[in-house]
């Protein structure tokens, strides 16, 4: 079959160019492709003895996209850690997915790991329950309320296109973003202010979740100057799924059937884009505009259709459009598509624009013949568009016409496979840690103020509140608690079946800042405080699922992909220790942007997301201290841990050791915590993360505006600490305040046997928190009143 | 027989599942069905004693809250929802729900007319901003039989339009002599005029309020009941008492 000459389609003459011109031709059609994989292309059309037209090479682009193929993930690398060299195959497969491996071979209760859109675990005898988190960093860059909305309504889409199809139940929410407060002048040419990037961002999460009817449960907001120019934009969503309904494969003769909205011109060069990095000639016209309705239109057709059985295969069209939806899709079979066939927003698109358009809310199905009236008919009742646009085949072949000719002739194999596997050297020198370089301040009390005023530590509520975390009537732990509702839960714990004893928690651990100093135990910290917060929430634990999210600069620097394979290690290590593998994981490159034709690059961020199975949602502690005269334990082990620290950034220090891991004690610990707060002993727990100690303590009070007396002298430590604000703002991991029973601090003091624990306080009727020092003076003696202003003031906007 | 209870969505509809799981919860047997089933004739408000309309942002509430799906029903159901009404029918309308009761004319319904012009209506929060809490309400002397036995109640608030607004003088004064006011708020999260938070028609089987039963009836839903866990001797979340209350009303205007 030839390829016909149409207006409309270009043909690029790929096979007679020279090095130079194929990077010329990768950047004028904004492919990102590279000269190796520039070259394979021209190899394989050289052997076809003709040329690519635009849309088979706009469709290999998106397909081996960065976005797509996580191409760096997948590489080979020689890895130099301080001068010694080490060879790896396959970063991810010797990385993140090997624990998941080994954790596979001892537990069952993985569902689908690293196959499909999310991944997923058993939920109960009837349910399993998936998880993804996706980013839209570039486009909200762009166009903040419409990055962060289409970032929502695409996460969504990855759950309703799971398996066949599950129901959406949470969604959790990460931002990374400069100061608000940077002043004016300071912001460069062609990008927006942090505070209207912040402000709407969070406006377009919040219309886009709310008017999906999917409850907002969890997140974190980081501030660095870094983010200037490139902000980080996390969606996740949870949904659950009948058991069963997990597998799923087009057969020959099924028909394609895009459903849902229109395809417009919005969002061409999505995937590829993101491989770019931003300027102030970046066009806008690779973000996507988002109609939450649509999609909610269809997620409640989709479910019903599945229920019914309708299709035999869904996936979402995300980035790529059409082509990598039933490129993807249709790998194992072939596929034909008739693009006149595709209901469009307005004429004048041209085919290879139809085809890789990124327009949203639109899902493709695989629909057996016989069903295919039924199927049309359900959407009929609720006005969802579902067309029939093309069959899959058995050639192993991407065949897509428009008008009756044939404009991409693609050989399944070469798309999926064809892809040059790439050698990368990565550079990692670790420095010597210094001690911390400064002297003990002498207000501490002024200091903890400070603390709690810091952005990454201040009260969040004010984003919070708009959106609603409540609906779908399963939010049990919400993000914030206590009597007045201003006491911040470490996790969230939901329902997805109302009435079920079973639930979900859910939490999110991202600190770039300890990945300045050493990225492995940036990895090693983000996975122990998401399982601690899990902890916190004082349920039992049946199951802890993990997911990954990288944020990098450049992958063309040496050094950064050093700093990326060492991170990958520490997640390796962390995840085995914790027996908590992880079942999905993204990575975005290129998150810098060039100022004068300097590169700023954000700070390797990663996102460590957990979810688990709590058995019984009766034992769910609430945040905070209950009741005067109860006892205040703080379990883990306390070192002069201050690099990274918000403590070090308030004083400007960058020197300091980085917060380590002892996972085999903090499993322990955590193991103890969950069998003493099952037998009632425990009140309220916390985790100490930012700020370490004394914001956790002043967090505790708020819930009850309750008093606490501490003495930093009873607090055990793991090596000699001899000042107090090495005490109050050490960011040590593993470590949770207790709050346990006035009496039973035997019985709670016989199950934590083995494991460190400091019996440091008693909670006060007296809402003011006092902190006597290692010489026995009062160093803090502050209102609760006062450290909660300080802590809600900063961005309350 | 159990009564019937039937929730009508639209698109943009959320809310709904909670809202069904309340109404089995407190002894329904219930439907969730789309409203293009009834403009069709598909499905009949005659098989049901109870209609809820949920919360969610019907249509996108581009063009104002609630107001598309009002006018589905001013104008595709024409007067399928007053008889319901006249006939005996108990209506709940939460949150997006309450604005599309409002909105198409259907509460207040003075002098029995469901069919009216909108009078009252539910505006943008003081704040400006969508708001998720949880607020405490108290209930007024009123005609509505989904109150018996209630004197407080807490429940959470999400919404962005919710601040009650009668309009005018003259129709706040009719509302309050007709007893047609069933909730208010302790403390006002909107601007709500005279911070009512739900009114009823005038047989009291009409009720709209913008805070969410359906998210009480878990034991645990409310934080300050996870605050205070020892002390709990109930087994349900104090929302249930709304629809376990619709539920005894219909049974026992059954055994007259």
């Amino acid at each position: 079959m030839n390829l016909t000459e149409r207006k409309d389609v270009k043909t690029i003459p790929i096979i007679e160019m020279n090095d130079e011109q194929l990077m010329d031709a990768s950047k004028n059609f904004l492919l990102s492709l590279k000269l190796n994989e520039m070259k394979t292309i021209q190899e394989h059309f050289l052997k076809l003895e003709r040329n690519p037209t635009d849309a088979e090479l706009e469709t290999l682009a998106q397909t081996w996209s960065e976005h797509c193929k996580h191409k760096v993930f997948n590489s080979s690398f020689e890895y130099v850690e301080n001068g010694s060299s080490e060879n790896i195959e396959n970063l991810f497969k010797e990385t993140i997915k090997k624990s998941t491996k080994e954790i596979m071979q001892k537990e069952n209760w993985l569902v689908s790991v690293f196959e499909d859109n999310a991944g997923i675990i058993s939920f109960n005898e009837n349910f399993d329950i998936a998880f993804k988190v996706e980013t839209h960093n570039h486009p909200s860059a762009l166009d903040p309320y419409g990055g962060a909305s289409t970032g929502v309504g695409g996460v969504v889409r990855d759950i309703l296109g799971v398996g066949l199809g599950a129901k959406p139940f949470a969604n959790t929410d990460v931002f990374c973003f400069a100061l608000p407060e940077t002043p004016k002048e300071k912001i460069p040419k062609g990008i927006l202010h942090p505070k209207r990037i912040f402000k709407g961002v969070r406006a377009g999460v919040a219309d886009y979740g709310n008017r999906l009817g999917i409850p907002t449960v969890n997140g974190a907001i980081f501030f660095d100057q870094r983010y200037l120019g490139n902000p980080l934009v996390y969606c996740g969503t949870l949904g659950i799924i009948p058991k069963g309904f997990h597998q799923k494969s087009p057969k020959q003769n099924d028909l394609i059937v895009a459903l849902g909205a229109r395809t417009g011109r919005d969002g061409i060069h999505g995937a590829t884009f993101s491989s770019a990095e931003l300027s102030d000639s970046t066009d806008s016209s690779a973000v996507q505009i988002g109609n939450p309705i649509e999609e909610k239109k269809f997620l409640d057709v989709l479910l019903k259709a599945r229920d019914l059985k309708l299709y035999s295969s869904i996936t979402d069209c995300g980035a790529g459009g059409f082509s990598s939806a039933v490129g993807e899709m249709g790998e194992e079979t072939g596929a034909e598509v008739f693009l006149e066939k595709v209901p469009l927003k307005y004429a004048g698109l041209k085919p290879w624009e139809i085809w890789l358009s990124e327009s949203q809310e639109r899902m493709i199905l695989s629909v057996p013949e016989k069903n295919i009236e039924k199927l049309k008919q359900l959407c009929n009742e609720e006005n969802v568009e579902a067309t029939v646009i093309g069959k899959f085949t058995n050639d192993k072949k991407l065949k897509v016409f428009f008008e009756k000719d044939l404009i991409l002739n693609l050989d399944m194999n070469f798309l999926h496979k064809g892809l040059p596997k790439s050698k990368l050297k990565a550079v990692w020198n670790s420095e010597k840690e210094k001690a911390t370089q400064f002297s003990e301040p002498e207000n501490i009390s002024e200091i903890l103020k400070q603390i709690l005023s810091m952005h990454n530590i201040a009260s969040k509520e004010s984003t919070v509140r708009l959106y609603d975390h409540e609906v779908q009537g399963g939010t049990l732990l919400k993000p914030f608690m206590g009597l007045t509702g201003e006491a911040p839960a470490d996790s969230s714990v939901v329902t997805p079946v109302l009435g079920e004893k079973k639930a979900v928690a859910v939490s999110n651990s991202l600190n770039p800042w300890y990945g300045d100093i050493d990225p492995y135990w940036m990895a090693f910290s983000c996975v122990d405080e998401a399982v601690r917060n899990i902890v916190a929430t004082g349920c039992e634990i049946e199951r802890i699922a993990l997911l990954d999210n990288f944020c990098w600069g450049s992958p063309e620097k040496e050094e950064n992909l050093g700093k990326l394979v060492r991170t990958a290690k520490g997640c390796y290590s962390a995840s085995k220790d914790f027996n908590a593998p992880f079942i999905s994981g993204k990575d975005s490159f290129y998150n810098e942007f060039s100022v004068n034709g300097k590169i700023i690059s954000v700070p390797g961020t990663l996102l460590i997301s957990a979810m688990a199975v709590v058995k019984d949602v009766s034992k769910i502690l609430s945040p905070g201290f209950k009741k005067a005269e109860n006892l205040i334990y703080l379990t883990g082990n306390t070192f002069e841990e201050l690099g990274g620290s918000a403590f070090a950034h308030l004083i400007n220090d960058s020197n300091g050791k980085v917060p380590k891991v002892d996972s085999v004690k903090a499993l322990k610990s955590y193991n103890a915590l969950s069998k003493a707060s099952s037998h009632g002993l425990v009140k309220g727990m916390h985790d100490l993360s930012d700020g370490g100690l004394g914001v956790a303590l002043s967090e505790m009070c708020f819930a009850k505006n309750l008093g606490a007396e501490i003495d930093l002298k009873k607090i055990k430590t793991g090596e000699n600490i001899s000042r107090n604000d090495f005490l109050l703002f050490s960011e040590s991991n593993s470590r949770l305040l207790v709050e346990v029973e006035a009496g039973k601090e035997k019985e709670f003091e016989k199950i934590l046997k083995g494991t460190d624990f400091s019996l440091i306080g008693k909670v006060s009727k007296e809402p003011v928190l006092k902190i006597t020092g290692l010489n026995g003076k009062k160093i803090v003696d502050q209102k609760i009143e006062l450290l909660k202003n300080a802590w809600r003031k900063t961005l309350k906007w | 027989m159990n009564p019937k209870a039937i929730v009508m969505r639209t698109a943009g509809t959320n809310c709904d599942t909670e809202l069904v799981y309340a109404l089995k919860l407190a002894g329904f047997d219930t439907d969730l069905i789309h409203v293009n089933s009834f403009i069709s004739g598909k499905t009949s408000l005659d098989d049901y004693d109870f209609l809820g309309f949920s919360g969610g942002f019907s249509h996108g509430d581009y063009l104002g809250s609630g107001k598309i799906f009002a006018n589905k029903l001013k104008y595709n159901l024409e007067k399928k929802v007053p008889q319901f009404i006249e006939k005996g029918g108990l209506v709940l309308g939460v949150c997006n729900g309450f604005q599309i009761l409002v909105k198409s004319g259907i509460l207040p319904g003075f002098n029995n007319d469901y069919s009216s012009e909108q009078s009252v209506t539910l505006s943008f929060n003081d704040s400006g901003n969508f708001q998720c809490e949880w607020i405490e309400l108290k209930k007024e002397q009123s005609k509505s039989v989904f109150t018996h036995g209630i004197d407080m109640l807490r429940m959470p608030i999400a919404h962005g339009e919710g601040k009650f607004d009668p309009g005018s003088e003259e129709i706040l004064n009719k509302l309050k002599k007709n007893n047609q006011i069933v909730f208010k708020y302790v403390n006002n999260p909107n601007g709500s005029v005279e911070n009512i938070a739900g009114i009823c028609d005038e047989t009291g089987r009409v009720l709209g309020l913008m805070p969410h039963p359906e998210r009480n009836v878990h034991i645990f839903s409310d934080p300050l009941k996870l605050l205070e866990k020892e002390n709990i001797k109930e087994k349900n979340g104090a929302g249930l008492k709304i629809f376990t209350n619709a539920l005894s009303y219909i049974k026992s205007e059954r055994n007259k």
